[in-house]
């Protein structure tokens, strides 16, 4: 299905205006190269699934969907309302599961485990084995969280890797890396940002970013002005 | 069946390489830890991999390691850690520790 789509808006470029009079960016060849293994497998058993009418297409957009719109923004509020809900946070870090279910999220058969920094402690998330993430509040891990060089070096040299985000942990504040390996998916919960007291969630919430929440950041406070 | 381990116990991974898709990554196996909590039990995920049904379920942790124990190059902060989850397979308590719980 994909493949059809990028076709398709080929097409359209090729078409759509005229090239005369302005430069135009080379053109990308279209990657005509045989799907793989695998991808020839997951399309062979969606095929199946379809032709045996145990689903519909229309069930497989609607899913694909419904994985669209897990996105950073949900976490964003998630983390808001700890910081101005005392007994929400506690929730959160004993049962992540029942506190996000607050906010309509199913974390299905994975726990998900919030780890808090401190002004002592720093965490940051890996999964050296794959790339397991906490889908239902972060949406799709980014690349570069499912690179080898993150996945080998942020449990090796982390905080060589955080400052290489740009990212500074001082030598007094532990550093903590948890490798999501089984059936925890981990969510940073980030320090709030001073300077924010009386702020609404939905103002904290816009500080939040997916970096922070995975570890490799911190929310910072918009420059005045 | 309780539990064989507690929160702040002294543990060992084993240090075995057995064939399969292990949830024990390499760099962690015969490195000592400490025991942060008892997450719950799970369907063991070796098992379910190949088909299996995972049963019965196998207790898993989360292990906490000092980093200066399992790179010993490591030059970061000494308090800098790793917590890795461990199912209870492949833990032993440690040949070091002389009670029963230590930190």
């Amino acid at each position: 299905m994909n493949d059809e789509h990028e076709h398709h808006e080929h097409h359209e470029h090729h078409h759509g205006h005229d090239h005369a009079g302005h430069a135009h960016p080379p053109l990308q060849p279209d990657d005509v190269s045989p799907p793989g293994r695998y991808e020839t497998m997951i399309l062979a058993i969606r095929d199946l699934l379809l032709d045996k009418g145990i689903v519909s297409a229309d069930q497989i957009r609607r899913g694909l969907e419904n994985l669209d719109s897990w996105q950073p923004s949900r976490g964003a509020e998630i983390v808001a309302r700890a910081w101005v809900d005392p007994a929400f946070k506690q929730k959160l870090l004993s049962d992540g599961n029942a506190a996000v279910a607050e906010f309509g999220i199913d974390m299905g058969t994975a726990r998900l485990t919030v780890v808090e920094n401190t002004e002592h402690v720093h965490n940051v998330i890996v999964c050296t084995l794959c790339s397991c993430y906490p889908r239902p509040v972060l949406g799709l891990p980014p690349d570069w969280y499912r690179s080898k060089n993150y996945r080998a070096r942020v449990v090796r040299e982390p905080r060589k890797v955080l400052s290489e985000f740009g990212t500074q942990v001082p030598d007094d504040v532990a550093l903590r890396v948890h490798d999501s390996l089984a059936d925890l998916r981990y969510l940073v919960l980030p320090r709030r940002p001073t300077g924010t007291e009386g702020w609404s969630e939905t103002e904290l919430a816009a500080l939040v970013t997916r970096d922070c929440m995975v570890g490799v950041a911190h929310p910072h406070k918009p420059r005045a002005g | 069946m309780s539990a064989a381990f507690a929160p702040g116990d002294a543990v060992r991974v084993a240090a075995v390489n057995p064939p399969g898709h292990r949830r024990t990554p390499f760099y962690i196996r015969g490195k000592e830890g400490v025991i942060e909590r008892l997450c719950g039990e799970f369907a063991n995920p070796e098992e379910l991999g190949y088909g299996f049904d995972g049963l019965p379920k196998k207790r898993l942790y989360r292990v906490r390691f000092r980093q200066k124990d399992v790179w010993p190059d490591y030059d970061g902060d000494p308090n800098d850690t790793v917590d890795v989850d461990i199912y209870e397979h492949w833990l032993s308590r440690s040949p070091k520790a002389t009670s029963g719980t230590q930190r």
